[in-house]
């Protein structure tokens, strides 16, 4: 369970979140929108205390995890996995390395065969099979994207966060990335928070989508409710209408 | 203390006090921790490889100038025999140490803060974080552990070819005697000498590797900030050797005269 209390964060003089209050169930799916640089992002490395919030609380299993030093830190990011918005490759390493990180670093040991006979299950999850000798520097933007989901997803942990996982791709990747999301949230049973500028994957893979606006939680619905909403923000949102005085012309 | 925030004062004593947290840290955990050898001995030898070419080159060269400029003022009191003597002193207390610590300073202090504040930037050690993987553990340690053992290494090879240089010079070009001047460099030169220079190189060796990682890890984002925290780290290092040497060489001689 991931709930977040009363949280606040700027950075200098710029105000990014202000009292945002949420909890996700276990084995909850929400899908996080927004406008962007509304700090969703900002929201998700609070989650999994890779920032620090000026006020407030983040508790994960009940146990809060804001005044943990890094190293107290390492036993509770063992339940996560995240997709950075930017893929986040080690770059000094291929892709198979990449992908095997994770389970190398594992306190269970698992043998060089499990840990191949793993890395190709998962790069063939995310629609890569055969790519293991590559650099990440070879690949694509998209590829490098779905590399790093195998990467978080390659351990099973109990918690995924994906930061705009289908951005940038092509709508049939996007496409069967939704359903792999989906497919992992269900097969495993994983809590997972998926921050999307896709309104068609956010109604899908979220069993609640929530919208951050002007630095808090705006809304906090259903997917059929909140796409039926009638409230004008919201509505704007979703129909991507800009403002008359954002017009270009 | 509110004066200093802000102030170049400040930001030096801040910065201070978190490359010596980043030293606890990396303590603490050499000692709790297993290394991989795997990265330990690719570090060591990435250090090594880069810095072949400058020690050699400042090893040869600073043993030559060395051996030249104490043979004319040695020529003058006909006391020739006496220069390697005079190399072998300032090779193994001072130079080979020194000069060997500032090359890679420049080189391997370089491509530390290069390499882990691309990685910043990048998002690659946030990366490593959520594998519930210690930055420390896996990007500092081995780094410094690396480069304090390869400095003495480092170290022993400048010193080596800045003696032997100074002799080729001495013997072939200068006319020296070599059998005196190379029974005279073994008398004047003992061991002690050679352990005050593998004692410093350790520390140089640790003050490279952490400036190097505090820096890259401190990097602020864009590739502006890779490029300042690369010479930061090549200017702060540098600094800091020559300072720590000169009380170095302090402590080192009250101990020693303690000790005998
Ligand atoms: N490390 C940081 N230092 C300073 N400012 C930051 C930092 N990280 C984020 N910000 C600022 O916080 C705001 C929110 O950023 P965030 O990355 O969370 O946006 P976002 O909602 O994820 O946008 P996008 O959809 O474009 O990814 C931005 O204005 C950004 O400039
Ligand atoms: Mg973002």
């Amino acid at each position: 369970m991931i709930e977040v209390r009363q949280l606040s964060k700027a950075f200098g003089a710029q105000k990014v979140l202000a009292d945002v209050n949420l909890r996700i169930e276990s084995g909850e799916s929400v899908a996080i929108i927004g406008r962007s640089g509304g700090g969703k992002s900002v929201l998700l490395k609070h989650i999994i205390a890779l920032l620090q919030p000026d006020a407030g609380d983040v508790l994960i299993d009940g146990e809060s995890i804001v005044r943990m030093n890094e190293r107290q830190l390492l036993r509770i990011r063992e339940k996560f996995g995240m997709v950075f918005q930017g893929a986040a490759l080690f770059d000094s390493m291929s892709v198979a390395e990449n992908v095997a990180f994770p389970l190398v670093r594992k306190k269970k040991k698992y043998t060089a065969g499990e840990i191949e006979k793993r890395v190709a299950q998962a790069l063939e999850m995310v629609d890569l099979p055969g790519t293991q000798k590559k650099n990440p520097a070879e690949l694509s933007g998209g590829m490098r994207k779905r590399v790093g989901l195998a990467r978080a997803i390659v351990y099973e942990p109990q918690i995924l966060l994906y930061d705009e996982p289908t951005t940038g791709l092509d709508p049939i990747v996007s496409d069967s990335i939704d359903k792999l999301i989906i497919r992992v949230r269900d097969h495993f049973k994983v809590t997972s928070v998926v921050v999307t500028h896709d309104m068609r994957s956010a109604r899908r893979v979220g069993n609640r989508v929530l919208m951050l606006h002007e630095k808090k939680i705006y809304a906090n619905a259903a997917p059929e409710e909140f796409f039926a909403s009638q409230d004008p923000i919201v509505r704007q949102f979703i129909d991507g209408v800009a403002d008359p005085q954002e017009a270009i012309f | 203390m509110k004066f200093l925030a802000g102030s170049w004062v400040g930001d030096w004593l801040t910065g201070l006090g978190r490359i010596a947290a980043l030293a606890v840290e990396a303590t603490v955990s050499l000692l709790t921790l297993k290394v991989s050898w795997r990265d330990l001995l690719y570090q060591i030898y990435f250090i090594g490889i880069k810095s072949q070419s400058v020690v050699i080159i400042t090893g040869g060269f600073t043993g030559m100038v060395l051996g030249v400029s104490a043979y004319i003022q040695f020529h003058k009191i006909k006391m020739d025999t006496a220069t390697l003597a005079v190399v072998g002193v300032s090779m193994c207390d001072e130079l080979g140490p020194v000069l060997t610590a500032l090359m890679v300073a420049g080189r391997v202090g370089a491509a530390i803060a290069a390499e882990i504040g691309t990685m910043r930037v990048t998002e690659q050690i946030d990366a490593l974080r959520t594998l519930a993987t210690h930055p420390v553990d896996y990007l500092v340690v081995p780094r410094l552990l690396a480069s304090t053992l390869a400095l003495p290494l480092l170290t022993i090879e400048s010193i080596t070819i800045g003696i032997g240089a100074s002799y080729l010079v001495g013997v072939y070009l200068l006319g020296i005697d070599p059998v005196y001047s190379w029974y005279n460099m073994l008398k004047y030169t003992g061991n002690i000498d050679l352990i005050f220079g593998l004692i410093k190189a350790f520390v140089y060796g640790g003050i490279i590797a952490l400036i190097g990682c505090y820096k890259g890890m401190s990097c602020s984002v864009g590739a502006q900030g890779v490029g300042r925290a690369t010479t930061e780290a090549v200017v702060y290092s540098s600094i800091t050797i020559l300072i720590t040497n000169f009380f170095l060489t302090l402590i080192l001689q009250r101990v020693a005269t303690m000790g005998l």
